[in-house]
């Protein structure tokens, strides 16, 4: 689906961020990009979704560009406008017609019907969340790049709206690229899990996930914790 | 009850002022020429009340004027400003020299030049160039202040300038907009005042035109009779805009929450 290969990328202010970042996610894997803050997991997603482009290095798509639904880290909402205005604003600016039937499918998608016309301070900070997920959905995407959706909300919330993620993942046959500092939220959640070493970011350890990760506490979950935690730990040796 | 006594204090206030200053002027037997007591300016403003609402509607006309003329020349040239860094650049520090120079340095040029047979025009023009700037500025950091992954968001979906500026950048700009236009509101009907004062006898017809010649004539009443009208106009352009604020606001910005 997406590949990054040799990718460079330096700030304007001289900060090195990536240097020789390459990785691959093919069509319909969920794939974390774990490393700890600042190692510049952030800016390869966004050189993934086209918004940044590297200095170095190449990002290829082996088919057509796919159709692209981005969730930043905070709801990123309008707030002057209601939840089915939000979540329809890529097929508006996409000049699609009949956008409400799909912006509407989609908020139902995420559990918010009925909150059609809520304006997003109405809204928790869950439900923010699945609006950004609907307003990503809304175009019918076919790669989700995530960027820490879900660091900022409390722990129940999270592991429901983790939950609603996978759903969808699996529904939509949709290919999904997770930037987390999450240990336990890669390990349940994604197939293979990328592992970043500090800045400048490169990737230290790409660690398949075996089946059988049914529910957060399963054993082959907590196995598939120590097996990143340990990659990640050498990682932040290196 | 708090609403109750927002509105009962200020005007109990000015009952007992009111009060105090009728008692003080007939007690010291003050001139009328010099202070006039309230029944004085009550009794002068029934005397004069067509000639001054005439006076009044003049000024208010070319408070309107400039007010819109500075909104929309003001919310032009930020968007302008917006869609290039070096129009910006080159443009904004002549917007500050136009703000920073006393209007009543200019005001003399700008009647010389438009000519005094379009005294309107002048006077609108000048309190237009007062009026401008604030709504500027509230635009300008408007404008800038969208939030930039909703930018981002946009571009990923292939959105034009145009698209953005209507569907992020305008809708985040338009509390900083209105916050700019309370001030313009007042500042427009200022200049107006100003522009009359500077265009002096025999050519203006507004309510500062009134001031001016009353002071001549020594009829302190009807001055103030005047200078409160302008107060009172001052107060209702305030909130007027105080109420479009809320208006548009009242569903999603923390301001107009607040009040509610």
């Amino acid at each position: 689906m997406i590949a990054l290969k040799g990718v460079g990328k330096r700030f304007a202010n001289g900060t090195q961020a990536l240097r020789d970042l390459s990785f691959t996610v093919g069509a319909g894997e969920f794939v974390s990009l774990l490393g700890p803050s600042g190692c510049g997991k952030s800016t390869a997603l966004r050189l993934a979704a086209g918004l940044l482009t590297p200095d170095t290095g190449e990002i290829a798509y082996p088919d057509d560009k796919p159709e692209i639904g981005f969730v930043f880290q905070e709801p990123t909402l309008m707030p002057w406008a209601d939840a089915l205005t939000n979540a329809r604003l890529p097929l508006d600016l996409k000049h699609v017609p009949r956008a409400d039937a799909s912006a509407l499918a989609a908020l139902a998608r995420v559990g918010l019907e009925g909150f059609e016309h809520a304006y997003p301070r109405e809204l928790s900070g869950g439900m923010k969340m699945r609006v950004s997920i609907a307003r990503a959905l809304a175009a019918n995407p076919k790669l989700l790049l995530l960027d820490e959706p879900f660091a900022a909300l409390d722990e129940i919330t999270r592991n429901a709206l983790g939950d609603d993620l996978l759903r969808l993942w699996r529904e939509d046959g949709l290919t999904v690229l997770f930037v987390t500092h999450s240990v336990s939220e890669s390990s349940y959640l994604s197939q293979r899990v990328l592992v970043m070493t500090p800045r400048p970011g490169r990737i230290a350890g790409d660690i398949a996930l075996p089946l059988g990760r049914d529910n957060r506490l399963s054993p082959s979950t907590i196995e598939a914790q120590r097996v990143i935690s340990e990659a990640l730990g050498e990682a932040m040796a290196a | 009850m708090k609403r109750l006594l927002d509105f009962a204090l200020p005007v109990a206030v000015a009952a007992l002022v009111l009060g105090l200053w009728e008692w003080a002027v007939a007690h010291w037997q003050v001139p009328v020429y010099v202070l006039p007591a309230p029944s004085a300016i009550a009794r002068a403003f029934a005397d004069n009340f067509t000639s001054l609402m005439t006076a009044l509607l003049s000024t208010l006309t070319v408070t309107m004027e400039s007010f819109v003329a500075a909104t929309i020349l003001g919310t032009a040239t930020a968007i302008a400003f917006s869609q290039s860094r070096l129009l910006e650049r080159t443009l904004y520090p002549y917007a500050v020299i136009l703000q920073v120079t006393p209007v009543v340095a200019i005001a003399p040029l700008i009647l010389i030049w438009v000519g005094f047979d379009r005294i309107n025009l002048a006077l609108a023009i000048i309190a237009t160039i007062v009026a401008f700037f604030p709504i500027l500025a509230g635009a300008t950091l408007g404008l800038k202040s969208a939030d930039f992954n909703l930018i981002d968001l946009s571009r990923l979906y292939g959105a034009s300038q145009l698209q953005t500026l209507w569907r992020i950048r305008l809708p985040t700009a338009l509390p900083y907009l209105l916050s700019g236009m309370k001030t313009a509101g007042g500042l427009a009907l200022i200049g107006a005042v100003v522009a009359e004062f500077v265009a002096g006898s025999g050519t203006a017809t507004g309510l500062a035109w009134r001031i001016v010649e009353s002071g001549n004539r020594l009829e302190i009443a009807t001055l103030f009779a005047a200078l409160m009208l302008l107060a009172v106009t001052g107060v209702l352009i305030f909130a007027a805009l105080s109420l479009l604020e809320w208006l548009l606001l009242r569903r999603w910005h923390e301001s107009a929450i607040a009040q509610s």
